[in-house]
């Protein structure tokens, strides 16, 4: 158990710089009490990733990383035999009878593990994060099935592999394909949607603290406002941020037509939103 | 709450029970994850135990519409009614008043605190055991939140100072708000007249069902926005089956003869399997979608998917019709940022109507097979969207028969039930034996529809 309760949880994230919604605390303590992996989707750049290293960094936990990608497959995922090292003790060993070479060279020295047969092997606390799981082909959830349930890799030549400790285990996921059934009903399922905005407020004034207050609130208005709007991508709690940085650096003590004019592009990201803010928020004058 | 263990496991079961009859689907595993965290949160917190109670039984993001309705009903705020018989009768005036204030401070806890007073003070109904309720209408009938808006608006730029960029995104704020009341309003009404008939039967009816399982011909104008917002995964979702699909289809199968006459230089033994290559066909899309008044959410819909997949397939024509038919195809494209005035943009700039309002298939298809024959080919996959209420007239079977002669598949989608069909002056089943007709009443049954139909 990582976490003692749903506050400690909040409290623990927060130490490390993670402002945590109650629904990601209240799931994020449930995924440890209940052994679970955690499905965290939502919108790109409200924080999925930076959730599990905050609980690694929380827990002193080792962060193991899966990045999913079209073709990720179970040599980058699970483990592999190390072929050159292989061949390299086969062809070392060239006075030794057949039946010394041939036991030796499918056993855990000549094992490359990736991430998932890392994140289950060993005894240290880890957090498993695989990343985009939309991302990957669907033959790959059925490899991440075995390991999300059991805990267990099988490796045909050694056998099952099963983790001693369990890792704490998050997948996201942008939701650009839609995940198996299968996939799901192992997990958790969290969906961290954008923030509100009290809690984005604190959580611009924690990552950017030379902003002022009143100019934050501002920000977070603005940015609440754009996102009512619709456009094709809006903002997300990143871009706040990088506004957020940018009018410091233009020195802006209040927000303006023209400040937000000239700062839109840091903000929206296709010319078609830009235009339709800007006529949204009677920008055209300047 | 302090509620026997047995009650709230029972609740739970109700609960999985409702969620399952609006289509979640929650096996037994689920529900025991669920009470092992009903058991770590304890109840003491409600939210906590709504956020854990949906990470467990939940599966994906919409199905939160239908789980936090449900929610409320099983696990109130409180339960029986606030009126401790001391406290005065709630008077309008002052209600609205602390209403205001609370608005203006953006006061959550308080706004839904008035919530449950104003359903208290001004939603019951009736007198006599049996016929009395609660109703959110006339809470929000009798309050009038909305006309609160100047009063709100005026007494925070006092505060505020007025003035400034923000300024100007107040009033949008403030409707948010006043909108946030209007839902804790219904919400506290459907809870008291929960009480009162029964958990069990106020969860089944008072939910509204998920955006894509919404009936298009029944789909209000919040539920079409919901509606569109459904198209944009679907139509990625669609769009990497579709590639998936081609992927695999462009690999073709082995072609044997090929692959024999390949292995006779190796004493007949297929050392390298030939496949047979694919004639690369060019897939080509046209749509007569009926955007008469009676469908109009349906089209609305379509339309919007057409456009999100308008980069999948060579050639996409969309054609709209009443009881005159054009072509929509440039509309659609050149408006692919603004969604939202598409179907009034096409009313506005296509020729739809003759001298008369009402669709009429007959002369529309015909009048399609006159002036745009060179649209459909042996390539062509047609589809045709609309109800065939063809308000009496002439149904034109020869000019359907002749487009499927011509097509390569012609399907016909039709947003109405199955056991409609034929009743009133709908011609459905006589089309249905010229070109192939289904049934597509909701979002869920059209991407099915599209992704099983679509050529490769």
């Amino acid at each position: 158990m990582l976490f003692t309760s749903v506050d400690d949880v909040s409290a623990r994230l927060a130490e490390t710089g993670y402002l945590a919604s109650p629904a990601v605390a209240t799931t994020v303590f449930l995924a440890d009490r209940l052994g679970k992996p955690l499905l965290v989707e939502g919108p790109a750049g409200v924080g999925k990733t930076e959730l599990a290293k905050a609980v690694s960094e929380v827990a002193g936990a080792r962060l193991v990383r899966l990045q999913c990608y079209e073709g990720v497959d179970e040599s980058r995922a699970l483990y592999e035999w190390n072929h050159a090292k292989q061949l390299l003790r086969i062809s070392a060993g060239r006075d030794e009878t057949w039946d010394e070479a041939r036991t030796d060279i499918f056993s855990e020295e000549f094992l490359l593990a990736r991430p998932l047969l890392t994140a289950i092997r060993g005894n240290e606390p880890k957090v498993l994060l695989i990343d985009e799981t939309d991302k990957a082909d669907v033959e790959v959830e059925g490899l991440l099935l075995e390991v999300l349930s059991d805990f267990q890799v099988t490796v045909p030549e050694l056998g099952t592999i099963t983790a001693s400790s369990r890792p704490f285990v998050v997948l996201t996921s942008n939701a650009s394909r839609e995940l198996s059934e299968a996939l799901r009903r192992r997990c958790l399922f969290l969906h961290i949607g954008f923030p509100d905005e009290e809690l984005e407020r604190r959580i611009v004034r924690l990552k950017v603290p030379r902003l002022d207050e009143a100019l934050a609130e501002s920000v977070v208005r603005v940015v609440g406002a754009l996102r009512e709007m619709d456009l094709r991508k809006v903002p997300s709690v990143a871009e706040t941020i990088d506004w957020a940085r940018t009018l410091l650096a233009l020195g802006a003590d209040t927000l303006d037509e023209s400040v937000v004019h000239d700062s839109l592009g840091v903000l929206l990201k296709h010319q078609d939103d830009v235009l339709k803010a800007t006529a949204k928020l009677d920008l055209d004058a300047v | 709450m302090t509620a026997p263990s047995a009650d709230v496991a029972e609740r739970l079961t109700g609960l999985v029970g409702a969620l399952r009859s609006h289509g979640v689907r929650i096996g037994t595993g689920e529900t025991l994850d669920a009470a092992q965290a009903l058991e770590a949160l304890g109840l003491a917190d409600r939210e906590r135990l709504r956020e854990g109670l949906a990470a467990t039984l939940l599966h994906s993001t919409g199905q939160r519409r239908v789980f936090d309705p449900v929610f409320d009903v099983y696990f109130p705020r409180r339960v029986g009614m606030p009126s401790d018989s001391e406290a005065p009768p709630t008077d309008r005036e002052d209600l609205r008043s602390r209403l205001a204030a609370a608005l203006a401070a953006n006061d959550r806890a308080a706004i839904a605190q008035l919530a449950v007073e104003a359903v208290d003070g001004f939603g019951g109904y009736g007198s006599s055991p049996g016929s009395d309720g609660w109703s959110s209408y006339q809470t929000l009938d009798r309050l009038r939140p909305q006309t609160l808006m100047a009063r709100v608006r005026d007494s925070v730029r006092a505060q505020r100072g007025g003035a400034g960029f923000t300024d100007r995104l107040l009033e949008d704020e403030i409707r948010q708000r006043i909108e946030a009341f209007r839902a804790q309003v219904a919400t506290e009404a459907r809870r008291r007249v929960a009480e009162r008939r029964g958990r069990d039967e106020i969860a089944r009816r008072a939910v509204a069902p998920t955006a894509e399982r919404v009936d298009f011909l029944f789909a209000g104008r919040a539920q079409l926005a919901e509606l569109r917002r459904v198209v944009q995964p679907l139509a990625r979702k669609l769009a990497t089956r579709l590639a998936a699909r081609r992927r695999r289809a462009a690999r073709g199968t082995i072609d044997l003869r090929r692959t024999l006459r390949g292995s006779l230089s190796t004493g007949g033994v297929p050392m390298r399997p030939v496949l047979r290559r694919r004639r690369p066909v060019r897939p080509e899309l046209v749509l007569l979608c009926d955007v008469s008044g009676s469908v109009s959410g349906f089209s609305d819909f379509t339309m919007l998917l057409v456009q999100a997949l308008h980069d999948q397939f060579s050639k996409v024509r969309v054609f709209a019709f009443v009881n005159r038919i054009d072509e929509v195809t440039g509309l659609l494209v050149r408006g692919a940022a603004d969604a939202d005035g598409l179907s009034a943009r096409i009313r506005s700039e296509a020729t739809l109507t003759g001298w008369h309002d009402s669709s009429d298939y007959g002369v529309a298809l015909g009048e399609f097979d006159e002036r745009y024959a060179d649209a459909v080919g042996p390539r062509t996959t047609v589809f045709v969207l609309g109800d065939a209420r063809t308000n009496m007239s002439d149904p034109n079977l020869p000019a359907v028969r002749y487009l499927s002669e011509r097509a390569r598949r012609v399907y016909w989608l039709n947003p109405e039930q199955r056991s409609q069909w034929g009743t009133g002056d709908s011609a459905a089943p006589a089309y249905a034996e010229l070109v192939e007709m289904h049934e597509c009443r909701n979002a869920r049954q059209l991407g099915e529809l599209i992704a099983r139909l679509l050529p490769v």
